[in-house]
């Protein structure tokens, strides 16, 4: 990395981010991301190399050209120009993939105001500067699902990035992953739980109706579709002056997913709406790729392994609703064993900072292997996401999305000391921690600037006020009292109990 | 009718004399394993005897009573049971469904409400808690949790301190009252409405406002609950007429009950302890997100802090991020005392883990152990009973295959009050149906 431009880039992002009302100044400091430059040479030495696909190598090497990891092996030579990290002591597993995660949304993830909302789509509202991103870093996370929330039967469309974090949001999208798009039964699109009174349930309020809705809206995608071919069809046939029938694009991913280019992911809970929704996909042929949250799937495991499902589940979370008070911590374990392919997710920015700990509480509840439990947040989710040709095991040819412990990554004890991302390193604990005083400093130079600045307009305000004859400004934005020494009150908001929002948002 | 309200109320007001139906504690020798004492040294090839319920003896040469049931701890390790200080355990079930939750009254003063009242001896988050060690905790009321919804008032009530198993409620208290649950005003010029998921916003003026109303009402309250005490303790004027409310607030105004008050920023954790200061009241401070910034002021006023998870996000964007989980490593090295808590029900299971990730991030190991069995103790007037596994105290003790804060680890043997309590549980039940379902 170049040293000094990026760590000044760096610290002025988290300033940026802090004191938004200081946009002028950081875009004076806007500084190349730091995937701009060509990647590295790295050689990781002396790890305790976790492959997944292949076993452990002890005091093993990576070797990183290009982004990709060029070779796996007891030792490497070092190449001429490479940098090395010595991981003595250290572990390296595949980066985390969190295969349900609302982090980088600008704003809410539901657009919850119609039972359908597939015209919407989370890659349009993307938000680099979400500091969620750089802590699902430091917790491991090189790539998440971003999902639209659950508020809805079909919900909207959704994109899988990887956790480059500084770069703008068009190189956030997982390049040629396959879109999504957020299915939901039960309690949420039904709105169980978020019903104001006195104001009219909005359909669905019922399982039945979800239902309904779901076919419903496959229903208008195939008569959609056919208007389609057969326009299509009957111009490559050499018709002319055909209207062609008009776009409507809250079909257009709906007819995406019966042709197989966009994935369902199904937030559920219950065995009945997990079976029932096999069935509505059978009637109108489409596949369900992963059923998330499914924490009854255990009851249904066998139904949802002969589907082709996959499976994202939480480790250990229970009875928050009633659709939650059949879950079990053995979830995972029980789907494992029948066969279906399971990952374990976060749901949330914190939950996603220890994926590696929930994947190993199922080797204690339901006596999976520690490769198994591994496996869940890193091959599997890659699997249920299209994307292990690519990333999920550290193998030849894959990208180099790595991290790095001090520990056994299935131990509580356990740190995240780097996180890499096409063989960049985009988290260091030990930068991160030698950077905090500087950060401090800068913080607090911007806020003194930004509070003399402030008290210098309020002078003014009063000199000009003394003046008589001068009307009285306008209570605008520009001479409003001195906010900067309550800004950073008043920009606080309180979220110590991120997990109740996150709970309602996306659960 | 008359007859039975008679009963009911007798019941209500001496809840030791159905204390005492219990059966017959049986008596225990755990030998061979490594005991972990939290009172001295680790001993190696220990036995613990338990007998009546409580610790009768533990150490390396302890002999085997002729009428105890021995265990084989071989390659097993044994421990206090963990206490899980900030919990909503029996007051709220499932936490979407209304009528499940007691935990939290409505209005804003509620000093004489009582957790344990409410607390269901049925309640499936028991056992499910107990495997991951726990063996007893506080009912914390208005001390929110993650499945909760709404205000929390100010005065939220008396916190209660439970044991995890027991037939009754009253087999369930271990002290009824040991804390008056405080929710520290806030500033807030931010907040969510759940219900509609809107955001909403208001000026700072306003909000602190609003926050300076609410810190002098309850310097009011203190203040009539002291003319109240010296009302009393007079036998009171001849117009002098009882009042609940002001009554439970007397021990905390004559210091016998500490204020348990959750705030998380530095200012309103310093405005708790300078009301604390001048209203000379018992300070714990839980919640504590920013307990660092004031550690040497906590220190120097002896205020414990049970701290919230540490698997949180800082409260700041532009806060380190592993703001949380470096603090505990911070408060030790400054000598303040503290606990950590679940503050919840259904991750109380959570607890060794957080204090695991404590370590990870450098508190040192043994004073995180502490932190879920003896400082919770000593921090609530506990510790004469729980905390440790020593002579005389009572026998809530786990067997475990390794560290009890390691994610892995197994509790093989739960007591609890001295009776080797199940490990059976909701959970456990629907694994074993449902790994018996045939291939459909």
């Amino acid at each position: 990395m170049n040293g000094s431009v990026a760590k000044h880039a760096r610290l002025m992002c988290f300033i940026a981010l802090v004191l938004v009302n200081l946009a002028l100044l950081s875009s004076v400091f806007a500084a190349d991301p730091p995937d701009a430059a060509a990647a590295p040479v790295l050689l990781i030495e002396n790890a305790t190399i976790l492959t997944i696909s292949h076993g452990t190598i002890e005091h093993g090497s990576i070797l990183i050209r290009d982004g990709k990891i060029a070779e796996v092996a007891q030792s490497i030579a070092k190449p001429q120009g490479a940098e090395v990290i010595d991981a003595n002591g250290q572990f390296v597993m595949p980066g985390i993939i969190d295969c349900h995660s609302h982090i980088a949304v600008d704003g809410s993830v539901n657009e919850g105001s119609v039972p359908v909302s597939s015209m919407v789509n989370i890659a349009d509202v993307l938000n680099p500067d979400d500091i969620d991103i750089y802590r699902d870093l430091a917790g491991g996370v090189t790539v998440a699902n971003v999902l639209h929330g659950s508020a809805n039967s079909i919900g909207g469309q959704t994109v899988v990035i990887k956790l480059r974090w500084r770069a703008p949001a068009s190189r956030l999208p997982f390049e040629g992953a396959v879109p999504g798009i957020k299915f939901a039964l039960g309690e949420n699109p039904k709105r169980s739980n978020f019903s104001v009174r006195g104001q009219e349930r909005r359909y669905p309020a019922t399982r039945m109706g979800v239902e309904e809705t779901i076919r419903a809206a496959f229903t208008e995608a195939r008569d959609y579709e056919a208007k389609w071919d057969d326009y299509n069809k009957r111009t490559s046939a050499g018709e002319k002056n055909l209207i062609p029938p008009r776009h409507d694009l809250r079909l257009d991913p709906l007819v995406e997913v019966l042709e197989g280019k966009r994935y369902v992911h199904a937030h559920c809970y219950r065995e009945d709406e997990i079976l029932m929704l096999l069935r509505v996909a059978k009637e109108f042929g489409f596949k369900v790729r992963t059923f998330q949250h499914v924490l009854e799937g255990y009851k249904v495991a066998d139904e949802i392994a002969a589907s082709g499902a996959g499976a994202s589940t939480f480790s250990d979370w229970w009875a928050y609703k009633v659709e939650a008070y059949d879950a079990i911590p053995y979830n995972a374990a029980i789907m494992t064993r029948r066969g279906v392919v399971v990952s374990i997710n976060s749901d949330d920015a914190e939950e996603a900072t220890h994926l590696n700990q929930e994947a190993a509480k199922s080797i204690r509840y339901g006596g999976l292997s520690p490769e198994e439990a591994l496996k869940m947040v890193t091959i599997n989710p890659a699997m249920q996401l299209g994307i292990d040709k690519r990333v999920g095991s550290i193998d030849v040819g894959k990208d180099a999305d790595l991290v790095i412990y001090n520990h056994d990554p299935l131990s509580a004890y356990a740190v995240v000391q780097k996180t890499l991302i096409d063989g960049r390193v985009y988290f260091d604990r030990a930068r991160d921690i030698a950077e905090r005083a500087d950060r401090e400093k800068e913080k607090k130079a911007l806020i003194d600037k930004e509070k003399k600045a402030a008290e210098k307009k309020f002078d003014e305000k009063k000199q000009n006020e003394k003046v008589p004859d001068k009307p009285p400004a306008k209570p605008d934005e520009k001479t409003k009292p001195p906010q900067s020494t309550q800004g950073s009150a008043a920009n606080e908001t309180h979220r110590v109990n991120n997990a109740v929002i996150s709970a309602g948002g996306a659960l | 009718m008359f007859r039975h309200g008679l009963i009911l109320v007798t019941a209500f007001l001496f809840p030791a004399l159905l204390a005492a139906q219990q059966p017959a504690p049986k008596v225990y020798a755990l030998v061979h394993a490594k005991i972990f004492t939290l009172a001295g040294a680790p001993i190696e090839n220990g036995t613990l005897i338990i007998r009546d319920g409580k610790i009768v003896a533990v150490g390396g040469q302890v002999e085997v009573p002729q009428d105890a049931q021995v265990i084989n701890g071989d390659g097993l390790q044994i421990y206090p049971g963990l206490f899980d200080p900030v919990t909503q355990m029996g007051l709220r079930e499932i936490g979407a469904v209304s009528s499940t939750v007691d935990s939290t009254e409505t209005g804003n003063y509620n000093p004489a409400v009582v957790a344990l009242t409410a607390v269901s001896p049925s309640s499936e988050h028991i056992p499910v808690t107990r495997v991951a060690g726990i063996t007893e905790v506080l009912a914390v009321p208005a001390s929110g949790g993650m499945d909760s919804f709404g205000p929390a008032g100010v005065i939220g009530g008396q916190a209660s301190a439970i044991y995890l198993a027991g037939w009754t409620v009253d087999d369930m208290q271990l002290k009824r009252s040991v804390a008056m649950v405080v929710n520290w005003p806030e500033i807030q010029t931010k907040t969510f409405d759940l219900t509609t998921f809107t955001r909403k916003e208001k000026p700072y003026t306003e909000a602190k406002l609003e926050y300076d109303k609410q810190v002098i009402e309850l310097t009011d309250w203190i203040e009539r609950v002291r003319h109240y005490a010296q009302a009393m303790g007079h036998g009171g004027p001849a117009d002098f007429s009882r009042d609940l409310k002001l009554e439970a607030l007397v021990p905390v105004v004559r210091g016998q009950l500490p204020l348990l008050i959750f705030a998380d920023r530095s200012r309103e954790i310093r405005n708790a302890i300078e009301f604390c200061d001048k209203q000379n009241l018992k300070m714990i401070l839980a919640g504590g997100s920013e307990a660092y910034k004031l550690k040497d002021l906590l220190r120097s006023r002896s205020i414990p802090v049970i701290l919230r998870p540490v698997l949180t996000l800082p409260l700041y964007e532009d806060d380190p991020y592993d703001r949380l989980l470096s603090q505990p490593a911070e408060l030790s090295a400054a000598g303040v005392k503290f606990a950590f808590g679940s503050f919840d029900n259904s991750f109380a299971r959570r607890l060794g883990q957080n204090a695991a990730n404590a370590v990870a991030y450098g508190l040192p190991y043994d004073e995180a152990l502490k932190a879920v069995t003896l400082y919770p103790a000593q921090i609530f007037g506990l510790a004469d009973q729980v905390g440790t596994l020593e002579s005389g105290k009572v026998a809530n003790v786990i067997v475990t295959n390794g560290d009890p804060l390691e994610i892995t680890s197994e509790v093989r043997y739960l007591f609890i009050r001295g009776q080797l309590t199940s490990l059976d549980n909701r959970h456990k039940r629907l694994f074993e149906k449902y790994s018996a379902r045939p291939k459909p």
